[in-house]
C-alpha cells in the first residue's frame, strides 16, 4: 500500500465526487461515443474536443502535449468546486478521467505546470434521462466517517500510551511473566492503527523493526528488541539484557510511542486514506502475521492479526454508508468476508488471548490465509468505491 | 533443420553433427564458447535459464582442475549443439549408460551459453583455511555478501563454491547443460542449489525489446547494453591491475545472484496509479512518469502535485546511476515460478543476476539504498543470495579459470 501522506492531505482537498482516474486506452469506436471527450493540454492551450455532452458517465482522455506536468479539472458552475480531477500527467503521457456528471454548467481546466487557475473553458452537460443518482447526504456521510475515524485513532493511541507505560514498567522491574502477558495486549493498540503509525517514516523503524530489517551495524530498538529479550528460548547464544540496557530500550520505546501519540492528535484524514488504511492493514496480515514472521520470538502473531483486522474493519465500517450508495454489492461482500475471517479468529481465542502461532496446525493457517485472501481481493476495490 | 548426419549415423537430427559449424540449422542459434570474455554476459539475453551452484567436495586441487577441464570440454561441445560426451546419447555400447543424457536430441544449440563462476568458498573454508592453495589470490571483493534489510535467506538457496549459468532459448537445452555438467562433477562437486528461470527480464542488446517482470512492468530499460562498449568496459569487466592479488580475474567480472520473491497476490491488489508510483514508470509504455517514451531519460526534478512526479521512493530514482556515483550494472535476470507456497501463493519472483566490475561499488551500496527506501521493497523478500567471481574468457586449448591455477 502507498504510505498515506497524511501531512500533505491537510493541504490538498481530495475531491470526494467521482474521481476515477485510469490510464488512457486505445479505443476503436470511442470517437463515436458522445460521452468521450479528448483533452489536449499544451503549455498554453487546453483543447477540449466537445463543449457539450449528454449527462451520464463521461470519459475525458487527457493527453499532455506540453513540456510540463499538467492537471485536468472538471469544476462546478461556481468555478470553485472540484467535481473531478486527474493529476500528474507527465509530458507526452495520457490519462483517463471517468466521471458521473449530472446535467448542469461546468468548467474544464487544464493546469500546465500545476499553477494558477488553469486554462478554462465552458462545459455543458445536457439532460439525457441517464442521470447518475447522487444523494445530497453524501457529504454528511463523509464528514461523519472522517470524524469517527480520527476519534478512533486518537482513542487507540491513548490506550497504546497507557498500556506501553505499564508494559515498560514491568519489563524494567524484571517482572517478566507479567510483561510477557501484557506485550501482545499493548501491541494490539499499535497494530490497530499500524498504517497510521507507519506513515511516520522515522518512528516506524525505531519502534517496530524486526531484526532482519536491519543493516549490519544498525542499532535495533523497539518492541521486537524487547520481545527477543523476553522470549530468548529460540535465540542462539543469547545474552539477557542487563537492567541498565533494559531501561534504555524501555525508555526509548516509551519516548517514541509518546511522540507518535502527539503527532496523531493533529491528524486529519480523507475518505480514501481511511479506505487505503483498511486495505493496508489486511496487507500487513497477509505479509507478516499469517506467516508467523511478525512475532518471531513470542509467537503472539494472532493478537496482531486480530488487531489489524479490527483496524481494517473499523475503517471499512466508517466508509460503509458511502460504499452502500456507490457499490452496495461490494459493501455486502466485504461485510460477509470480514465476518467469515472473524469466525476463524474467534475459534482461536483462549482465556488469555489467542493460540500461539506455533501451536496452529498447517490446516488452520491455510484456512486463515484463504480467508485473508478472500477478504483482501474485494477490499482492494474499496478506495475506488468511496471515491466514485 | 538440415543436420549433415554423416559421421555419427542417426545421431541427433537437427543438432549439428561434428565440428562443421556451418551445419547448424540457424547460425544465430549458437554463440562462441571461447573468446576474450566468457559468453553469457554481454550475449543478447536468451529466453531461459538454468542456474546451478555447487559445493566442492574434494580436497584435491588436481581433481578440481580435472573437473574444470572436463567441464570446459563438455560446455564447448554443448554450446555448439553437440552431445556432452564424445560418444553421444545413443551411439555407445549397449552395456554402458550413454555419455549424454539425450533430452536435447533433435534440438539445436538454441543459443546456449555456459558461464562459470568461483565463489568465496573455493578459496577459503568457513574457518578461513586455504582449501586449494588459492587463498592468496582471492579477489578482494569476493566474500559472502553482507546481510541486507529484507533478506530472509534460505541457506539451501544461497552461496556456493562454484556456479554455472546456462542460458538458452529452449528450456530443455539449458536444463540439459546443467544436468550433464552436474553428472560429470559427481565425486568432485555436488549441486548445492539450482534455479530455473522461464523468461528473461533484461535486455543486453539494443536489438532486443524490453521484456516484463512478474509485476507486469518492463524491466531492464536502462540496463547496460553490449553495444555500449565503453560502459561495458567501465562497469562490467574487471580491469587489469584493478586487484593486485587477483590479476587472474582481469577481463572477468563479478556475478551477483539474488532470488527475489515477490508478494504477487498483495502486489496485484495495488491500484495502477500506486504501482506506477512505486516503479516510477508507466505500466503501459514504460515511459518515466516525467514523460516521453520508454527510453526518455527520467527527469527526477520535475515537480508533481505532491512532491516530485517521480516519487522520492520510486524504484527507478533510487537505483539510477545519478544517485549511485554513476554505477551501472549489467543485469541478466529471469522470472521464476517454483510452483506455490504452502499458503497457496505463488512462489515466484525475479532471479536477479547482475555482472559488475566490483560489487563493493556497484552492488552493495545500491542494494542497501533500495532495501531501506525503495517503495517496491514492501512487495519483495530476498530468499537466496550468492556472489561469484567470473573468470575471463577461455582461449583455445585452455580450461575455464586456468589463469587462477597457473
Amino acid at each position: 500500500m502507498r504510505k498515506p501522506l497524511l501531512v500533505a492531505a491537510l493541504l490538498v482537498a481530495t475531491p470526494f465526487f467521482a474521481a476515477c482516474t485510469e490510464n488512457a486506452k486505445d479505443g476503436g469506436d470511442k470517437a463515436a461515443d458522445a460521452r468521450t471527450v479528448s483533452v489536449t493540454s499544451t503549455d498554453d492551450e487546453c483543447k477540449v474536443s466537445a463543449a457539450e455532452v449528454p449527462s451520464g458517465t463521461v470519459t475525458f482522455d487527457v493527453t499532455n502535449d506540453g513540456s510540463q506536468v499538467t492537471e485536468f479539472y472538471l469544476l462546478g458552475e461556481d468555478g470553485l468546486r472540484i467535481v473531478a480531477e486527474v493529476e500528474n500527467v507527465g509530458p507526452q503521457l495520457s490519462r483517463q478521467l471517468v466521471v458521473d456528471a449530472p446535467a448542469g454548467s461546468y468548467f474544464t481546466a487544464c493546469k500546465p505546470g500545476m499553477k494558477g487557475d488553469g486554462i478554462r473553458g465552458d462545459f455543458m452537460v445536457t439532460k439525457s434521462g441517464e442521470e447518475p443518482t447522487v444523494s445530497a447526504d453524501d457529504q454528511a456521510l463523509v464528514d461523519t466517517a472522517l470524524t469517527n475515524y480520527a476519534a478512533y485513532v486518537q482513542d487507540q493511541s491513548d490506550q497504546l500510551v497507557t498500556k506501553t507505560e505499564e508494559f515498560v514498567k514491568l519489563y524494567k522491574a524484571g517482572d517478566d511473566d507479567a510483561a510477557r502477558t501484557l506485550y501482545p495486549e499493548a501491541r494490539t493498540h499499535w497494530e490497530r492503527i499500524e498504517t497510521v503509525a507507519e506513515s511516520f517514516g522515522d518512528l516506524d523503524p525505531l519502534t517496530d523493526a524486526r531484526e532482519a530489517d536491519l543493516e549490519p551495524g544498525e542499532k535495533w530498538t523497539g518492541w521486537h528488541r524487547i520481545e527477543k529479550d523476553l522470549w530468548p528460548e529460540l535465540a542462539e547464544n543469547y545474552k539477557q539484557l542487563t537492567p541498565k540496557q533494559r531501561a534504555f530500550y524501555a525508555d526509548d520505546l516509551m519516548k517514541n510511542i509518546t511522540t507518535l501519540d502527539q503527532r496523531v492528535q493533529g491528524l486529519d484524514y480523507t475518505v480514501d486514506q481511511i479506505a487505503n488504511g483498511s486495505r493496508g492493514l489486511l496487507e500487513e496480515v497477509a505479509a507478516g502475521k499469517v506467516t508467523g514472521e511478525e512475532e518471531f520470538w513470542s509467537h503472539t502473531d494472532l493478537w496482531d492479526f486480530q488487531a489489524n483486522v479490527d483496524g481494517a474493519r473499523v475503517g471499512f465500517e466508517g466508509v460503509k454508508p458511502i460504499v452502500e450508495q456507490s457499490d452496495p454489492e461490494l459493501a455486502k461482500t466485504l461485510t460477509t468476508r470480514f465476518a467469515d475471517l472473524q469466525t476463524l479468529l474467534d475459534a482461536q481465542k483462549t482465556d488469555t488471548g489467542f493460540t500461539f502461532y506455533d501451536d496452529l496446525t498447517p490446516d488452520e493457517v491455510q484456512d486463515l490465509a484463504n480467508a485473508v485472501n478472500a477478504l483482501s481481493e474485494p477490499l482492494s476495490q474499496l478506495t475506488a468505491a468511496v471515491l466514485s | 533443420m538440415a543436420a549433415a548426419g554423416l559421421a555419427a549415423g542417426a545421431f541427433a537430427a537437427g543438432r549439428a553433427t561434428g565440428a562443421e559449424t556451418d551445419a547448424r540449422p540457424d547460425a544465430r542459434a549458437a554463440y562462441d564458447f571461447r573468446g576474450e570474455h566468457q559468453a553469457g554476459i554481454t550475449t543478447p539475453a536468451q529466453d531461459r535459464l538454468h542456474f546451478a551452484a555447487f559445493d566442492v567436495t574434494t580436497d584435491s586441487r588436481d581433481e578440481l582442475v580435472a573437473l574444470l577441464t572436463a567441464w570446459t570440454e563438455a560446455a564447448d561441445r554443448m554450446t555448439r549443439g553437440l552431445s556432452a560426451g564424445e560418444v553421444g546419447p545413443t551411439q555407445g555400447s549397449v552395456n554402458l549408460p550413454p555419455d549424454d543424457t539425450g533430452e536435447a536430441i533433435g534440438l539445436s544449440a538454441s543459443g546456449l551459453t555456459i558461464t562459470f563462476g568461483f565463489g568465496p568458498g573455493l578459496f577459503r573454508d568457513e574457518d578461513g583455511k586455504d582449501r586449494f592453495g588459492l587463498a592468496d589470490r582471492q579477489p578482494k571483493a569476493l566474500r559472502t555478501l553482507p546481510h541486507f534489510p529484507a533478506d530472509v535467506l534460505d541457506p539451501e538457496k544461497s552461496y556456493g563454491d562454484l556456479c554455472v549459468q546456462a542460458c538458452a532459448d529452449d528450456p530443455q537445452v539449458a536444463v540439459h547443460a546443467i544436468r550433464n555438467l552436474a553428472r560429470i562433477g559427481f565425486g568432485t562437486v555436488a549441486v548445492r542449489w539450482s534455479q530455473l528461470g522461464f523468461g528473461r527480464t533484461s535486455t543486453t542488446s539494443t536489438s532486443q525489446s524490453t521484456p516484463r517482470n512478474l509485476f507486469g512492468f518492463k524491466d531492464g530499460t536502462a540496463n547496460i547494453k553490449s553495444e555500449e562498449t565503453k560502459d561495458v568496459d567501465e562497469h562490467v569487466w574487471v580491469a587489469s591491475g584493478a586487484d593486485a592479488k587477483a590479476d587472474w580475474l582481469a577481463g572477468g567480472s563479478y556475478l551477483v545472484a539474488r532470488r527475489i520473491n515477490m508478494h504477487i497476490e498483495i502486489w496485484d491488489r495495488q491500484s495502477l496509479g500506486d504501482q506506477e508510483d512505486f516503479v516510477g514508470r508507466t505500466k503501459d509504455s514504460g515511459a518515466p512518469l516525467s514523460g516521453g517514451t520508454e527510453f526518455t531519460e527520467p527527469d527526477f526534478t520535475m515537480p508533481g502535485s505532491l512532491g516530485h512526479i517521480i516519487p522520492d521512493d520510486a524504484h527507478i530514482r533510487l537505483v539510477h546511476p545519478d544517485f549511485n556515483n554513476g554505477a551501472r550494472m549489467l543485469r541478466r535476470g529471469y522470472n521464476f515460478v517454483d510452483g506455490s507456497n504452502p499458503l497457496g501463493g505463488l512462489d515466484a519472483g525475479l532471479f536477479f543476476i547482475a555482472y559488475v566490475c566490483d560489487p563493493d561499488t556497484h552492488f552493495i551500496p545500491i542494494q542497501n539504498t533500495m532495501a531501506k527506501q525503495d517503495a517496491l521493497m514492501e512487495y519483495l523478500k530476498v530468499t537466496g543470495s550468492a556472489l561469484f567471481a567470473v573468470p575471463p574468457g577461455i582461449g583455445p586449448g585452455e580450461y575455464v579459470g586456468q589463469s587462477l591455477f597457473t
